[in-house]
């Protein structure tokens, strides 16, 4: 010990410094190795010293969990320098947006990277959602991780919805006059709830203050909080799913490797290319901002963000009672429900549960494919419920009498499919999500790019 | 009986002991539930504002001669439509669509409020023609004095459907 004081004296003041900085056990001439190792030490502390081989694999996670850490990383990064110009004021709101388009230097780029990375955050936490349905990861030991990943996906999509009305144009004014005006159709609490988020009956100077603080604070921190838990659970099941083919009967771990270089190199990989990737679209493409918020004038036609328009479109469908309630938080318990269903065998880490389970699946989806654009139309051109039982309240010829459609003929396909490839239990549940996870997109696709004026089908 | 006595006081000791643990986590449940039930308090908007109508609240609209029989007039500070109806009866009629809560404008030309957002469709009297809309317009509270017509936009009326008793009716001269 006393050498190394004395090694110390003897060295330039910059050295002495970064020793300061960086302790450690010090040797002539090694410097460099003593600071790869702190490094590593550090990077340690957060990521197991090795990891089984065969979760390297892109194919298992297409990279998707870390791309969502990188792009809340760059979220908080350009959302702290936003925050420097912007003005949550209804009168101010708009002005300093076009102020930071205008004359802030980079203004321009950095809107459009936190515009782009949250929406891309959205697709990429919603395909991490599917991976992990499709691989069975949510089956025991990860059961507890799925529900933290959902409480994560709801905290992104709100995020988002917050955000979108912080700009005060003309989009952001009347998407979210209708998706809160979707709340009061909560029984009971709806309106008290409208009230608490909204400030008001209406959006107006007290809703933006709220999204304003609900968006730059209570979310971000609930990510922070959620985050380091869902990766902590992570690695108390013992790292990743193992991914195995659908004919081996166990998973077995395999060779593991060390996290440095071999996991940290990919991961750095990805993050740089999906950076990149941010930086060339946020040049070339601009976050829209249309005219100012008017109050008076709904702009025609006026449609929910892009993550809201499948909900939209079932609005068109059914009585808001069901679209907007029942529909939603059915689908809620069933996702919360499902890693608590008893499963015959664990087919964790197998995609799409088996050979069989893709058969059925690919079944699912083109059932669903044909079914859905087919209702659609029917629904809009060929029957009227409503005008056929003229003396039949809504509720029940627009809302109780589709719904009922709906889950009978869900859980007529379940059965028939279960009973017909005898399938197990997994695999059938899989079939029905596919089912619904397909008639969803076409949903959310047909509310984007075929509705248009008066919310009427037409081509985009 | 030495053994006996030896253990009495440890029990009531533990059972104290779990007695004040139990006391401390009530005291926090309830600690808890203050905090939130203040933090909703601050949040809420305040009452008061909407529920007594003020000088601020009222708004003339003008002497009754100036409305023409089935006729709208927008009042863009009010939020309302002023509406005349065939018989000459008065309603006031909020410009918020139902459905949603878009804006609603008047056209003319079809004697209808028709919703850009869900194309829902309603009459003169703020009553749904066609859905999705669940129910009639709101209306505000409205009445004729000195033959001027006066809005009260402080509160908003909710109501199922179209009923004459809404209408307000200038006294004839």
């Amino acid at each position: 010990m006393p050498d190394q004081e004395a090694i110390l004296k003897k060295r330039p003041i910059f050295q002495r410094v970064r020793h300061s900085i960086f302790p450690g056990q010090l040797q002539p001439g090694k410097d460099r190795e003593g600071y790869r190792r702190f490094f590593k030490t550090l990077v340690l502390h957060f990521r197991p010293r090795t990891v089984p081989e065969r979760t390297l694999e892109l194919t298992l996670t297409w990279g998707l969990g870390g791309m969502a850490v990188v792009l809340v990383l760059m979220l908080m990064g350009t959302g702290v320098l936003l925050k420097f110009v912007y003005e949550p004021l209804p009168e101010k709101a708009y002005e300093s947006i076009l102020y930071l388009q205008r004359d802030v230097l980079f203004g321009s780029l950095i809107r459009n990277i936190h515009h782009w990375s949250g929406n891309l955050l959205l697709i990429v936490v919603f395909l991490h959602f599917l991976r992990v349905f499709f691989t069975g990861a949510f089956q025991p030991p990860r059961q507890f991780n799925w529900i933290i990943g959902l409480g994560l996906f709801c905290t992104v999509l709100f995020s988002n919805f917050t955000g979108y009305l912080l700009p005060w144009d003309q989009l952001a004014f009347w998407a979210v006059t209708i998706c809160s005006g979707m709340l009061e159709y909560i029984p009971g609490v709806g309106r008290w709830i409208q009230n608490l988020i909204m400030g008001g009956p209406e959006v107006g100077p007290s809703t933006l203050s709220n999204f304003y603080a609900i968006h730059t604070a209570i979310l971000p921190g609930i990510i922070i909080l959620l985050m380091p838990f869902h990766f902590w659970r992570v690695r108390k099941a013992g790292g990743l799913v193992i991914p195995r083919a659908p004919e081996d009967e166990v998973a077995t771990r395999g060779k593991s490797v060390n996290t440095i270089p071999d996991l940290i190199l990919r991961e750095v990989v990805v993050a740089l290319v999906l950076i990149a990737f941010i930086l060339v679209f946020s040049t070339l493409f601009n976050a829209p901002l249309e005219a100012k918020a008017n109050p008076g004038l709904s702009p025609n036609p006026t449609k929910a963000p892009w993550y809201f328009s499948g909900i939209q479109e079932m609005l068109m469908h059914f009585h808001p009672f069901f679209s907007l309630f029942i529909i939603p938080v059915l689908i809620v318990i069933a996702l919360i429900s499902l890693p608590y269903i008893d499963e015959e065998s664990s087919t964790a880490g197998v995609w799409f549960v088996s050979l069989k389970g893709r058969k059925m699946a690919v079944i699912a989806a083109l059932t669903m494919a044909v079914a859905t654009p087919i209702g659609i139309f029917a629904d809009e051109y060929v029957i009227d419920l409503a005008a056929r039982m003229p003396g039949v309240p809504h509720f029940i010829s627009n809302g109780l009498i589709p719904f009922a459609i709906l889950l009978f003929g869900s859980f007529g396909f379940y059965v028939i499919i279960k009973r017909k490839y005898a399938a197990t239990t997994n695999e059938s549940i899989q079939a029905l999500f596919v089912l619904f996870l397909v008639a969803f997109l076409i949903f959310t696709i047909t509310g984007i790019w075929f509705r248009g004026a008066g919310m009427k089908l037409m081509w985009p | 009986m030495t053994e006996k006595g030896k253990n009495q006081p440890d029990s009531t000791k533990t059972s104290r002991r779990s007695f004040f643990t139990k006391l401390w986590i009530f005291l926090g449940v309830i600690a808890f539930i203050e905090f939130i039930g203040v933090v909703t308090a601050y949040l809420l908007p305040p009452r008061k504002r909407e529920k007594v109508a003020s000088f601020g609240t009222i708004i003339d609209a003008g002497p009754v001669e100036k409305f023409p029989n089935e006729s709208v007039t927008a009042f863009i500070r009010g939020k309302f439509y002023l509406c005349r109806l065939k018989d000459g009866g008065f309603l006031a009629v909020s410009r918020q669509c139902t459905h949603l809560g878009c804006t609603v404008p008047w056209l003319d030309k079809e004697k209808k409020f028709v919703c850009p957002c869900h194309a829902s469709a309603f009459d003169i009297s703020g009553e749904v023609i066609s859905p999705p809309a669940p129910r009639a317009l709101d209306v505000y509270r409205l009445y004729i004095e000195n033959n001027i017509v006066k809005v009260d936009t402080g509160k908003r009326i909710k109501r199922g459907g179209f009923r004459t008793d809404q209408v307000v009716y200038a006294k004839k001269a």
